[in-house]
């Protein structure tokens, strides 16, 4: 049963970097506008065509 | 769509306004005016009419009036402006109230089409802002602002831009805290279960671990998480008052206090899960509570209404300076429709000043030279040249605002949740050191100790931090569904308290847009032709009006038009003169005096009559004071005189006080009157002239059409459309409290059934662990199905 201390370890650990990840999203300010995002991804791509003019 | 060019009730492509009038077309497509053809033509070449696809006609109108950008060149108001700026790329932050659907964001963001100089634009919707980079070698920051008017989207620059506040920081600081709870709670969930569930012997051995782990969480709860609690609790006790928090803070530090005791003597596994779970739950409350919506900005004052910059006349020569620049004796330049920025002295040109925004008067007043014009007043007509008498932070304006009575304290709003909290505390503390003392007597001291904490932990108000800040929240939510935007929850609990509402006039219960014309006099109608074909030449608001109303087919060419602005217009048309304007303009010596802002007529100089303007009450004003009548007092006053008054008591019940011609001050005066009577006023206003009545009424609602134009310093802001819905508002606010004393009561339920528990002794975690998220999902649940049922109710969207 000494492999539960391990576990213990592993899961805080992943705790953490999860922890760690949303400080990081939320100081590069992906928190700060929500609703922009979902509307951005709607649009179509740029026809290449235009691209070239 | 219709192919016939000439039908009259086509949509313009662009903006959808309904096309009266001239027709105007490209590439088979109508346009209402050469403003939307224009940015169309931009956008088209530009091979961005996918602007179009994605919603139909997402533009709006151009205004016509001239733009002055130079002062955007001069180095020291850029660099105020600017976020960030090095050799070759600057950032800069605009605000753009036109944005309002996804083609705006698209073709916002597509900016970099149009010019190469733009690197790169993203916009934030909610904020309506518009974060461009762009390389200002290539294009200076006057072409980028023209760019962005003549696509139809002007950003709004005023005085408050200078001032870039960092708003976004303490809600953040929140969030992490919120983080961090869950992430403690979590793992402290997960090392209680084991406890919960019972050890068997063979697992003892983790259970000291588990202590321990729980332990070293619940001090980074205690420590940082909770941080806020404590210091709040103590900022109140320093001023010998009780807030909600000071229970909350008990309870924290005694469930800690109390689980560290058992942890470390290895007495029993603490209340650690409790604790965390708590935290978590309070925060999140506080989160809600905090979580405004920011589409809307409360937050401006006089500074939003002023200029960035100036136009100072020296030697002869104009030249852009910051308004903190301006001093006394400088000459400036004011353009047509430029607002006067400090108190000055007309020196030269003649001035036609519409002071609506600080007097409330709706007719422009005109200035003749050496007269002190005050700050605020926006010039129609030709360029003045005027010197300044006074600098801005002293003008009449700005005094108004800055006056100590205008500001008020912020703890006006006693709410619910503070007021119980005290009651709360009391009798919280009463039970647990009866208890105590109880177990004291009888002789058994550790039960004492144990019944103590246990009271305190089980009687949790986190109730009424939770379910106070939903219930409220979720009225707000429906409140701006209905175009009803409060500043905050304890709005809300004012809004239920109301009973005396008190009306402005001009802008509030009449509709500043919608014009109603009547004419007297006679025309024939070769003379209505002749009329139209003038007034179609002219852009001012008044003559679109008239050619509207004249509804003339057959347009006659115009020989010889002069328009003088502020006056009226001069044409000649198939050798008839024509003059339409004010009345010292046509100049007729018989005429009835008239207080309603008309536009005369003469033809080959004879007097043919005058159109007369008359201001229109908003929809359903009468049914709003008629549903309102039975439960509140009433009161009406007004910067205007008292030529409605005849008007408004058909409206009004005959017992409901008018006031008319009062100044700023006056409004203030008298709200303050009514409050002293006791009663709690709500003011309804309209702009900076009733600021001061508006802040200092207990709620204080500015109705506009525009809710991105400036607003005061208000508690809410009402858009003029739902100004019929007030009735609702307040019954639905008074719902709201009701929600709250019922969840409450449903606590005190789940309170006594703990206590009964604590007082004993024999609360064990368990019961606390299952015991405070049963309530608090109760009360949850509660609060949400009320609320919507109400909603409901009161028909709000």
């Amino acid at each position: 049963m000494n492999i539960l201390y391990f576990l213990i370890g592993c899961s805080l650990f992943m705790a953490l970097i999860f922890l760690g990840a949303f400080f990081w999203a939320s100081r590069n300010g992906q928190h700060d506008d929500v609703h922009t995002p979902g509307v951005r991804m709607l649009f179509d791509d740029d026809k290449p065509e235009e691209e070239k003019q | 769509m219709k192919s016939s060019a000439t039908s009259t009730d086509a949509l313009c492509y662009h903006c959808g306004n309904s096309i009266s009038g001239d027709l105007y077309v490209a590439d088979d497509k109508q346009f209402c005016c050469a403003g939307c053809k224009g940015v169309y033509q931009v956008l088209s070449q530009n091979n961005l009419c996918n602007y179009y696809t994605y919603n139909q006609s997402p533009g709006q109108q151009k205004q016509e009036a001239e733009q002055h950008f130079e002062f955007l060149n001069e180095p020291k108001i850029f660099s105020q402006l600017v976020d960030y700026t090095d050799k070759n790329v600057t950032l800069i932050t605009f605000y753009v109230p036109a944005i309002h659907c996804s083609s705006c964001l698209w073709l916002l963001e597509h900016l970099h089409k149009l010019n190469k100089g733009i690197l790169q634009a993203r916009v934030d919707f909610l904020k309506k802002q518009v974060a461009v980079t762009f390389n200002h070698n290539e294009i200076s920051l006057k072409m980028l602002v023209e760019l962005m008017v003549s696509v139809g989207y002007e950003p709004l620059i005023s005085l408050q831009d200078i001032v870039k506040e960092n708003k976004g920081s303490e809600n953040r600081g929140l969030i992490k805290k919120i983080a961090v709870a869950g992430f403690c709670m979590g793992n402290v969930m997960l090392f209680s279960f084991p406890e919960y569930l019972g050890l068997s012997s063979f697992e003892h051995q983790f259970q000291s671990l588990f202590g321990w782990l729980n332990l070293v969480l619940a001090i980074v709860v205690t420590f940082y998480c909770s941080r806020d609690f404590f210091i709040s609790a103590w900022g109140s006790l320093r001023q010998k008052v009780i807030n909600l928090d000071t229970p909350l803070a008990i309870i924290i530090a005694v469930l800690f206090i109390r689980s560290a005791f058992e942890i470390l003597s290895s007495s029993g596994p603490g209340f650690t899960d409790t604790l965390s779970g708590l935290v978590f739950l309070l925060l999140m409350g506080r989160w809600v509570k905090q979580r405004t919506y920011n589409h809307i900005s409360f937050n401006r004052d006089y500074r939003s209404y002023f200029p960035v910059a100036v136009t100072l006349i020296n030697d002869g020569e104009e030249k852009p300076i910051p308004i903190n620049d301006l001093n006394i004796g400088d000459r400036v330049l004011v353009r047509n429709n430029e607002i006067v920025p400090a108190d000055s002295i007309l020196m030269k040109g003649e001035g036609y000043f519409d002071f609506s925004f600080v007097t409330g008067e709706s007719q422009p007043v005109t200035k003749v030279l050496g007269e002190i014009i005050y700050a605020g007043g926006r010039q129609i007509g030709e360029a003045l040249e005027m010197e300044i008498v006074k600098p801005v932070s002293q003008s009449y304006l700005t005094r108004l605002w800055n006056n100590e009575t205008f500001s008020r304290e912020d703890s006006k709003i006693k709410n619910f949740n503070d007021t119980i909290a005290r009651y709360f505390s009391a009798v919280v503390l009463i039970i647990a050191f009866t208890a105590a003392g109880a177990w004291y007597f009888l002789g058994d001291s550790s039960r004492a100790w144990d019944s103590f904490s246990a009271v305190l932990i089980v009687a949790c108000p986190c109730v009424l931090a939770l379910s106070t800040p939903l219930t409220l929240s979720t009225v707000l939510g429906f409140f701006d569904k209905n175009d009803f935007y409060l500043k905050n929850t304890d709005v809300v609990e004012q809004l239920a308290r109301i009973d005396t509402v008190v009306f402005d006039k001009t802008g509030t219960i009449t509709c500043p847009n919608v014009v109603n014309l009547s004419f007297t006099g006679r025309l024939n109608l070769y003379e209505e032709a002749l009329v139209a074909s003038a007034a179609r030449n002219s852009s001012h608001p008044l003559s679109r009006e008239i050619v509207k109303w004249l509804a003339v087919k057959h347009i006659l060419p115009v020989e010889n038009y002069q328009e003088i602005a502020g006056k009226g217009i001069f044409a000649m048309i198939e050798d008839q003169e024509v003059r339409l304007g004010s009345r010292s303009f046509i100049a007729p010596d018989s005429l009835p005096s008239d207080n309603s802002s008309s536009v005369h007529i003469s033809i080959n100089g004879r007097y043919k009559g005058f159109f007369k303007i008359k201001q229109q009450w908003r929809n359903e004003l009468k049914g709003l004071i008629d549903s309102l009548k039975p439960k509140f007092r009433m009161h009406l006053i007004s910067g205007d005189t008292s030529s409605e008054r005849k008007n408004l008591s058909s409206i009004f019940p005959e017992n409901v006080p008018m006031l008319f011609k009062q100044s700023p001050h006056d409004k203030l005066n008298y709200i303050r009157k009514l409050q002293w009577s006791q009663n709690t006023v709500m003011m309804l206003g309209d702009g900076l002239n009733d600021a001061g009545a508006l802040r200092h009424s207990d709620l204080g609602v500015a109705v506009t059409d525009n809710i991105n134009n400036f607003t005061p310093g208000c508690d809410a802001i009402l858009k003029g459309d739902s100004l019929y819905k007030i009735p609702q508002f307040i019954s639905h606010a008074k719902s709201a409290v009701r929600i709250i004393r019922f969840s409450f009561a449903i606590a005190t339920v789940y309170n006594l059934i703990g206590v009964y528990f604590a007082v004993q002794g024999k609360l064990s975690p368990l019961t606390a662990a299952v015991l405070m998220p049963l309530s608090t999902v109760t009360i949850v649940t509660f609060t949400n199905i009320a609320n919507r049922y109400l909603a409901k109710k009161n028909k709000l969207k």
